[in-house]
């Protein structure tokens, strides 16, 4: 279960997609999110689904792989579409007691429901195609402007090439932890809500103890390889914008445009 | 005589609790580590190897005493990068010391450190990783990448930053025998370059391959010399917690028989050896 979430996690690769530049494709996500907020129908999503289609194509990360991620947020999910489903009033549909299912929140649910899966694998194509160092690099890149501001544009970046190293090996570290507590008789699976949350602690306690001793070590071993912030640094792969860039920025602005098109005349 | 690292009676103390009297982590040791020589340190744990191997490229700053790598004084703060890139350091924990999540990346991280050019820090990159074996894994997650495999990544990015000498912090005490072995073998390889190798170990195998032996007890040195020299010392190893090498283990009752087996045997095949020359 904990293997699952493939947020944040990169899938290797050599395609276009792979290839444009990281803040070419965090502008471009963040227009896709705000796409996805303009649109206000479902004609609108068979544009903002063309688009994604296009660039899963593309990318040639197998669907199945995309989706894994969807599975971590798949309760949120329920959980927004039942809730607009029943609350919503309107033209009841279906009704089961206090229970009204109305034409309005149908649609609403339905509506919400797709406008997440679509911001969470839009969003995902983004950490999926792009190696996370490129990822914080043009993170770094795009706040470096607000240095002037005294905003830590490089320390953040830093701060998260190291989250996302070691997301999988605090993971590893839960799973150890877990197994280690279960063999002496911890039962995280049965109780209610509070037991479960309780039962958590005896896992959490070490694990937070164990991420220091990380930290500590880490930061160790990166004083030890001549760390100093970004004084003095280079970069293995500097970043130019290239003619693939340019094109990719060109397609991002019609697809914005055609979707503000699409809210006016529908 | 060239010596890249010169100990000079290092005292290094510290305090584990706030207001309680100091601990000696190292007492009085002196040691000279000759270019391109190849020593070990051993010692049980608590024995002060670690936290001598830390003062050799100034993670830990003597309390008294000097401490010179590379001919700078690790206590002056105007070369500790000149330091650092001469003595490279390689930690016990393969995963606690990788910082990107891509191979080559965590590679790259050393040189890019020290402002190498990046056309540069590319070539390098890719001579460190072939010389650790490990070139084909070059786009992998380290996650995805067993220990010895992990700590040979971490050596490669320790090459990249192309220091004189490296530090080696037991980097073989968490990996499996096969680990172990490719480690070891590459350890053996750059010195074999021409890279002067310090190796903290508690495997006393490991440490007979050395040119050097440095036995540390309770933060002092209780035997220096040539692997011969030293694990000949049968007492001074055993008060030192510590135990002696197989081989030479064997030889030694062998000899307590009356079992005329020369002196001076490390390896097991040097055993064999001299077994199958009895008569």
């Amino acid at each position: 279960m904990l293997r699952d979430i493939t947020l944040g996690q990169y899938y290797p690769g050599e395609s276009l997609v792979h290839k444009l530049d990281a803040r070419i494709k965090i502008i471009a996500t963040v227009a896709f999110i705000a796409a996805v907020f303009i649109v206000d129908n479902f004609y609108g999503f068979v544009i903002i689904m063309a688009a994604l289609a296009a660039v899963i194509g593309i990318s040639k990360v197998p669907l199945k792989f995309i989706l894994r991620g969807l599975k971590p947020v798949f309760v949120i999910i329920l959980f927004t579409f039942v809730l607009n489903l029943f609350m919503i009033r309107g033209e009841v549909l279906w009704s089961l007691g206090f229970l009204h299912i109305t034409k309005q929140g149908l649609h609403t649910a339905v509506f919400l429901a797709i406008r997440l899966i679509f911001l969470i694998i839009g969003s995902s194509m983004l950490t999926l195609t792009t190696r996370p160092i490129s990822l914080t690099d043009g993170i770094e890149k795009l706040l470096n402007p607000l240095k002037r501001f005294k905003v830590p544009a490089h320390e953040l970046a830093m701060m998260m090439t190291i989250a996302l190293r070691f997301i999988p090996t605090l993971m590893e570290e839960t799973d150890k932890i877990m197994k280690a507590q279960q063999a002496r008789g911890a039962d995280f699976e049965s109780g209610n809500l509070m037991r479960r949350i309780k039962a958590l602690i005896p896992i959490l306690v070490p694990l937070f103890i164990s991420a220091f001793r990380i930290a500590s070590d880490l930061a160790m071993a990166m004083e030890a390889r001549c760390y100093r912030g970004d004084h003095g640094r280079t970069r293995m792969n500097a970043m130019k914008i290239q003619k693939r860039d340019i094109a990719a920025v060109a397609l991002t602005l019609f697809f914005l445009a055609a979707t503000v098109a699409e809210r006016i005349v529908f | 005589m060239d010596r890249i690292i010169c100990i000079e009676n290092l005292i290094l103390e510290y305090q584990a609790e706030e207001g309680s009297e100091p601990k000696r982590a190292v007492d009085d040791v002196s040691i000279d580590i000759e270019r391109g020589s190849f020593t070990a340190v051993i010692g049980r744990n608590g024995s002060g190897k670690s936290t001598l191997a830390k003062t050799m490229n100034a993670l830990l700053l003597p309390t008294e005493g000097k401490v010179y790598t590379a001919g700078f004084d690790t206590a002056d703060a105007e070369h500790l990068w000149d330091i650092r890139q001469n003595a490279g350091m390689v930690f016990q924990n393969p995963d606690n010391q990788l910082v990107s999540a891509i191979v080559e990346d965590d590679v790259a991280f050393g040189p890019e450190n020290i402002g190498v050019d990046p056309d540069q820090i590319r070539v390098r990159v890719d001579e460190a990783l072939t010389a650790v074996n490990m070139y084909d894994y070059r786009k992998k997650a380290p996650h995805m990448l067993s220990g010895g495999q992990k700590q040979r990544i971490a050596i490669a990015g320790i090459i990249a930053m192309k220091p004189a000498c490296i530090i080696f912090d037991e980097p073989t005490a968490m990996l499996d025998p096969k680990g172990r072995k490719d480690v070891l073998g590459i350890i053996h390889k750059l010195h074999d370059e021409g890279i002067t190798v310090v190796l903290i170990t508690h495997f006393m195998e490991e440490a007979a391959q050395a040119d050097t032996v440095v036995i540390l007890d309770n933060g002092r040195i209780a035997a220096k010399g040539t692997p011969e020299e030293v694990f000949s010392l049968r007492n001074v190893i055993q008060s030192a917690g510590l135990e002696m090498p197989f081989a030479a283990d064997v030889a030694d009752r062998l000899r307590a028989k009356g079992i005329d087996i020369s002196e001076g045997i490390l390896e097991m095949d040097e055993l064999v050896e001299a077994i199958c020359q009895l008569k």
